[in-house]
């Protein structure tokens, strides 16, 4: 009994660990078929392929990764095509006809994809010529000579003020002292 | 100019904010299909009733392609639809048994109607994947030369045929009057 209370930790533990080490494995969440390839190169094409193509019904997972019966199909159809020897090319010509753009998790690069390739790029462009602009700008304000010095009239308002509160100062002193 | 330029964000602000909120509003799961204005895919198949069908034999006038299965229970929202079209005879309509099982096909129509001219059965799916189906239900607007003019995802009732089909099919048909 007391062993069993040693060794249940460590396997909940080591359980954990496997789950948690799974979870980061693309493998973990694929869907298990049973087809056959002629090499492991041509297995190899088809994990990468039916991870670079997108499930049309379930939107969010690749094909590997979906249950959905499109996905499935589609899987069948990447298989039959590796081991019929298309090129991964004619494979993607193939998804493309009937599905578009839509099927690939990396658009191709046509005119209707550029701002989705380049949007980015054109924005940080856009930042980067605003943060130069507010640069400039900073720049000019601090190279501008200010002088510190006061002229004549403000220089006798500073020192009369001064004065003033001075006296005022000796003055509370005094009541001060008195009390 | 700097006065304009002031207004630069402001403008900006409000281009992303229009462009965000259409994207709110946008329905991602409608995609468009690669199909419009090409051809029916070529098919040599077999109907659910067991008779060989190819492109040769569907209607040489306007129909409609419908993708179903027994087990879509949209389908069966949009049954009462096709089953006054067919019974009004304003528009052919031709299945696409996707995914099912023949003899659970047969039982549907028997058990709810038939509103279909045939219906092309495709178990495998294969014939969808040519297609570009995603998944029941799905239908197509096709003209007489067997050209697909147009595809609408999900359910097709009584607003939709009245809003979409209705006006789509009375264009087409003005059209090949004019031919």
């Amino acid at each position: 009994m007391s062993l069993l209370k040693q060794i249940a930790p460590r396997t909940i533990l080591f359980l954990s660990l496997v789950a948690f080490i799974g979870m980061g494995l693309p493998d973990a969440y694929a869907q298990v078929d049973t087809f056959e390839f002629e090499s492991a190169e041509q297995q190899k094409r088809f994990r990468k392929l039916s991870d670079e193509f997108r499930c049309p019904m379930c939107q969010n997972t690749s094909l590997s990764g979906s249950t959905g019966g499109v996905a499935e199909d589609l899987r069948r159809e990447v298989h039959r095509m590796i081991v019929e020897g298309m090129s991964d090319e004619e494979i993607e010509q193939f998804m493309f006809d009937r599905y578009g753009d839509f099927i690939f998790y990396k658009p191709r690069l046509t005119s209707q994809t550029v701002l989705l390739w380049f949007g980015p790029l054109l924005f940080l462009l856009l930042g980067a010529i605003v943060l130069i602009n507010i640069w400039r700008k900073a720049g000019k304000l601090n190279s501008v000579q200010v002088s510190d010095e006061l002229d004549g009239d403000d220089r006798r308002r500073l020192e009369n003020l001064l004065a003033e509160s001075r006296a005022q100062q000796s003055a509370t002193d005094q009541t001060e002292d008195k009390n | 100019m700097n006065r304009l330029m002031a207004f630069l964000p402001v403008a900006a602000f409000l281009i992303l904010a229009v462009v965000m909120w259409r994207g709110l509003y946008l329905d991602s799961k409608e995609l468009p299909s690669m199909l419009i204005d090409k051809p029916m895919p070529a098919f040599e198949l077999t109907t659910v009733d067991d008779v060989s069908v190819n492109n040769e034999l569907l209607p040489k006038e306007p129909f409609l392609l419908n993708v179903w299965g027994s087990y879509c229970l949209p389908c069966l929202v949009e049954h009462p639809t096709f089953m006054r079209l067919k019974e009004s005879g304003e528009i052919p309509i031709v299945g696409v048994n996707y995914r099912d099982q023949q003899q659970l096909a047969l039982n549907w129509l028997e058990d709810n109607g038939n509103p279909f001219e045939f219906s092309i059965l495709d178990e495998s799916g294969r014939f969808g994947i040519d297609l570009g189906v995603y998944g029941a239900p799905e239908t197509y607007l096709v003209d007489s030369n067997g050209v697909i003019r147009y595809r609408h995802v999900s359910v097709l009732d009584e607003q939709v045929w009245r809003e979409v089909f209705e006006p789509a099919i009375a264009e087409l048909r003005s059209e090949e009057a004019a031919r």
